[in-house]
């Protein structure tokens, strides 16, 4: 019922410590200059250390030159400047009991904050080392209770890490099948297989009842197995399980009645009485065969009091955790065997990614009240995470040497709240990403390849973007190696961080950017390129303003298709723009593809023009820098205006590649204005307005966006959203539905993406939609 | 078995009979043998008909003048439970629970309606192989026997091992099991238990857990009757005693465990 135990992987309880391990602490306990809050969950054998930090990093910030007229003279539109920011980040760390000494010790030596006076702690083993943590330490232990902990910390995953969830599925190639935040995560039934089992029903944050529980769980399995097998540890007896075949111990029920009992329909192959076989037959049994046998029947018998339980209080979900199934693929099938047996499929085994440091997370978030925790968004960063299963080596070829039994999760503070978009069709069914590359071995393939290959460029973009900094190139290396390694993990783990998908591939290299300092390895690149743009900007509106309605409009969609080109996230036009540096507007628009478009519903879209009253208000997302927003949607959000149309244009807090950022967006839509009185007066009156999307991502996430565009686009009764880009409308959003019309457009800068959707590349996407009524 | 149908084939059954009513999952399995060897036909019976009608049949019937059905009054308290008669007149629903080697949950509406609710392969089969292979015990009887000398407490990890008493915040006694053969995990442990202590603790392992099976089933299908048949309780008050006790004490005296004399 208590958590006791653990991974096998120590000696279990009776350990002593091991102070002969040399940590390398820069990887391990990262930022303790800076941490304060510490918890701890120990238990069984393994020990959940939780301390929250600031980290201070390096941001480009952009800023207006004065505008007394002398602006004329500056090549560039604006300064940037490099600048300290600092940002809170949650760590925790996972290790074996044996280090804990070791690493108070180190603690000890690098704590510089001494606010920090408590530590909260929480797990079986708080009891056996609050003198050790006291001692060494010099603070208050106080500790938590174990499942109000656990409670806590799996409401604050469930809330805050995507594709935290997942289920387990046998035989398939995707074994982990993650699944999508639901907006409302309550009622659930959490089943604690530690020792024993807790069964607990979760109703609301504050509000979960102690349900039922069972004697026969994790310590059974444990003790009984050792006794029966004389193998101590709990990682070899599920080995053995894996190997053995329980029908040598069992009686079946076709042992029992030669073949299946037709009348109840109960199947020949099902268990009629588990170690059966070993009370009538005078013979010896094997260890497998015996250990497979006690993992069925304490599985079967935990599902079915979990279903029982889950019928009885009417819930649907169970999230199963504790040391019984932590990262055990063997424990987690035939768990969800079990639940899909006994419910018949009503109920579904779920199992969560973090489920190793829900104690430690709640532990954390009881001592951390005053900074109010819950209050904010969080983002799990992949550049500090270590992923699922990291330390299971005899499950996974590629592993981490001894001291990679560390295990590590990071989750930085978001600076603004994120929630849906309100004009999501169904916020519990919305995927934003249009491929998973952890179904699609084929795709995987391909993009896990694209970004290797990519890799070298990022390098050299990074340290260009730093000339003056002496330790770019090693920072730079630094970068390589670790995003490199991440790639590699992913090969060989793609459920290391929840479903892997492009999305996932771009913001973790954008983690790992961030991680060593290069914050905006693009800055000066769209620095120039938004300067070039503003250049241009009066002859490309004089010419669009000599057009007639019809002409003007398809230059208009054929300009914001133009500006789509120019991405410096794809190799092919990153080369092209390398070698040509005279490639423009009109150079991009020769390579369009002629229509009809790959995806092509532009009649539809001008009908709608013609016929249709003016729109209420769009929501723009913009993509890239320069040319792209400068000369494709400005002129295109000046038309909506003319039309009568209100304009949120929505930009990225902080920098993706060359995509342009909210306070980038500022100083172009003010230079603009000062050429443009249609602009200037809908900034003037508030109908064109510029907001954040609360991402730093060069995809997009609509169900997790910053509130105040929310708030916004409900105020303004948004009823046409607009989605630009390759990343934004295809690798994610391409099937995104909403409450109101869309348009989705972008052009397809690579080969073998555009040869999987049946074009070929520079291949135009234009998907304009009306939900039905 | 084979004995009885060669026996059958010696007295020459079949001149008499062509047919034998027969039920359990042995009259699948041996049907064969008595065609074969002893000439007879089998008429196969569903077993769970038989039981059903045979627990209300026995009831009705009586023994010795004396209700056939009985309960445990005062089942949390040692000193005062007693075993009492239970009239059965009005015996629907109920939940009828048959330990064999298996158990099957059966919830009764009435003489011909019934349903099998659920089972467990955790049952008296699952306690007699356990004990063979830990205790080398070579019949039922034994094992029982060995059970009734020892003490589970040493081999499983209590409430109170844990918390050092009761745990308040979800209401758990102290001496309530956390987890069965939850000591074992230690070597010492391993090495300080007899015989006796382990046949104990699977023996109260599995009661229990057919107890809290059983209590659920009843919860779910709305019955507070839960009658305990099967080969398991014969000469087992154990865990009669312990199934009345976990039924009374964790359904708050909802539930009520009633026991057949000649199951």
């Amino acid at each position: 019922m208590a958590e006791r135990g653990g991974r096998g992987t120590s000696s279990g309880c009776d350990s002593s410590l091991d102070k002969s391990i040399t940590l390398p602490p820069d990887e391990i306990f990262r930022n303790l200059e800076n941490a304060k809050c510490f918890a701890i969950d120990i238990g069984g054998s393994l020990t959940k250390l939780a301390y929250y930090s600031t980290v201070q990093h390096k941001v480009a910030r952009v800023r207006s030159f004065d505008h007394s007229g002398k602006d004329i003279e500056h090549e560039s539109p604006y300064e940037i400047t490099v600048q300290e920011e600092i940002t809170a980040r949650l760590h925790f760390i996972k290790f074996e009991n044996t280090y804990i000494e070791t690493c108070l010790d180190f603690i000890k030596d690098h704590l510089v904050n001494t606010e920090t006076k408590v530590l909260k702690a929480t797990g079986g083993g708080a009891y056996k080392f609050k003198d050790l943590i006291e001692k060494k330490l010099g603070l208050k232990v106080d500790k938590e209770d174990v499942m109000t902990c656990l409670i806590k910390g799996c409401n604050f995953v469930l809330k805050n890490i995507p594709h935290e969830v997942f289920a387990y599925q046998k035989d398939s190639d995707t074994e982990f099948r993650f699944q999508t935040n639901h907006p409302n995560i309550f009622p659930y039934l959490l089943v604690n297989i530690g020792s024993g089992v807790s069964i607990v029903k979760v109703e609301t944050g504050d509000k979960f009842e102690w349900i039922g529980g069972s004697s026969i769980g994790g310590g059974t399995f444990w003790g009984l197995g050792a006794l029966l097998t004389k193998t101590k540890k709990f990682d070899e007896l599920l080995q053995l399980a894996s190997k053995g075949q329980h029908t040598n111990v069992d009686m079946l029920v076709k042992d029992v009645y030669g073949g299946a009992y037709q009348t109840l329909g109960l199947s020949g192959n099902l268990i009629a009485s588990s170690f059966g076989k070993s009370a009538t037959a005078d013979k010896e049994f094997s260890k497998d065969d015996m250990a497979k046998s006690l993992l069925h029947m304490i599985s079967n018998d935990i599902g079915q009091l979990a279903c029982l339980y889950a019928k009885l209080h009417n819930l649907h979900k169970i999230y199963f955790g504790g040391f019984f199934i932590r990262g055990h693929p063997v424990t987690m099938r035939t768990i969800t065997y079990s639940i899909n047996f006994f419910s018949k499929g009503e109920v579904q085994a779920l199992f969560l990614r973090h489920e190793g440091y829900l104690g430690a997370i709640g532990a954390f978030l009881k001592g951390a009240e005053q900074d109010n925790p819950n209050e904010y968004s969080w983002g799990e960063n992949y550049a500090g995470s270590s992923g699922l299963m990291s330390t299971s080596p005899d499950l996974c070829p590629m592993q981490r040497a001894r001291s990679g039994t560390f295990d590590m999760f990071e989750m930085d503070r978001l600076e603004r709240p994120l929630v849906n978009l309100p004009l999501l069709k169904d916020p519990s069914t919305y995927i934003p990403d249009t491929v998973d590359l952890t179904d699609d071995a084929m795709a995987r393939k391909y993009w896990l390849t694209c970004f290797e290959e990519a890799l070298d460029g990022v390098v050299k973009r990074a340290m260009a973007s730093q000339p003056d900094s002496t330790d770019a190139a090693e920072r730079a290396e630094k970068f390589r190696q670790k995003y490199w390694n991440k790639l590699q993990t992913l090969r060989q783990q793609p459920f290391a961080y929840g479903t892997l998908t492009v999305r996932s591939l771009l913001d973790t290299r954008e983690h790992c950017l961030n991680e060593f300092n290069f914050p905006d390895p693009y800055s000066k690149v769209k620095q120039k390129e938004n300067g070039i743009a503003l250049k241009c900007f009066p002859s490309v509106i004089e010419s669009l303003d000599s057009l007639g309605w019809e002409e003007r409009q398809f230059a208009l969609v054929k300009g914001l298709l133009a500006g789509n080109v120019f991405d410096w996230g794809a190799k092919a036009v990153s080369e092209v723009l390398e070698s040509e540096p005279q490639f423009g507007f009109e150079e991009a628009k020769e390579k369009l593809q002629e229509r009809p478009w790959l995806e092509d519903s532009y009649s539809e879209w001008i009908q709608r023009l013609k016929e249709g009253p003016p729109h209420k208000c769009a929501l723009i997302f913009a993509d890239n820098s320069g040319i792209d927003i400068i000369l494709g949607v400005f002129p295109f959000v000046r038309e909506l205006l003319s039309r009568g149309t209100e304009v949120i244009l929505a930009c990225n807090s902080g920098p993706a590649l060359n995509d342009v950022t909210y306070s980038e967006s500022l100083i172009v839509t003010e230079r603009i204005a000062a050429m443009d009185p249609i602009i200037q007066s809908a900034l003037m009156e508030e109908r064109l307005l510029l907001v954040q999307t609360g991402s730093s991502s060069p995809c997009l996430d609509l169900s997790r966006l910053d509130k105040g565009l929310a708030l916004l686009v409900r105020e303004r009764k948004t009823d046409l959203v607009i989605i630009e880009g390759m990343g934004r409308a295809i690798h994610t959003n391409y099937y995104a539905a909403l409450q109101c019309e869309s348009l989705k457009l972008a052009v397809i800068k690579n080969s073998w993406l555009a040869d999987r959707l049946g074009g070929k590349i520079f291949s135009v996407i234009f998907k304009y939609e009306v939900p039905r009524k | 078995m084979p004995a009885f149908i060669q026996m059958g084939s010696e007295k020459h059954f079949s001149s008499l009979h062509t047919t034998l009513c027969a039920t359990g999952g042995g009259a699948y399995k041996f049907e064969q043998d008595f065609r074969t060897v002893g000439d007879l036909q089998l008429c196969k019976l569903d077993e769970l008909d038989c039981l059903v009608k045979g627990v209300l049949y026995i009831d009705s019937v009586g023994f010795n003048g004396d209700s056939e059905c009985y309960y445990f009054e005062n089942p949390t308290d040692s000193e005062k439970c007693q075993k009492l008669p239970f009239n059965l007149e009005n015996p629907y629903p109920l939940l009828l629970v048959n330990i064999g080697s298996g158990v099957s949950i059966l919830a009764v509406y009435s003489k011909d309606n019934y349903k099998r609710v659920t089972g467990t392969s955790l049952g008296g089969g699952t306690f007699f192989g356990l004990c063979c292979l830990l205790t080398g015990c070579s019949t039922f009887e034994e094992a029982l026997e060995m059970a009734s000398l020892g003490d589970s407490t040493k081999v499983d990890k209590l409430v109170r091992d844990i918390y050092g008493g009761d745990y308040e915040r979800f209401g758990l006694p102290g001496w309530a099991v956390a987890s069965s053969f939850g000591n074992m995990m230690s070597k010492e442990k391993r090495e300080s238990v007899s015989k006796e202590d382990l046949a104990r603790a699977t023996l109260i392992t599995i009661t229990n857990n057919i107890g809290s099976i059983a209590r659920m089933c009843a919860l779910n299908e709305n019955i507070n009757r839960v009658v305990f048949v099967g080969n398991f309780l014969r000469i087992n008050t154990i865990s009669m005693r312990l199934l009345a006790y976990a039924l009374d004490y964790w359904s708050k005296g909802q539930l009520k465990a009633l026991f057949l004399e000649h199951e």
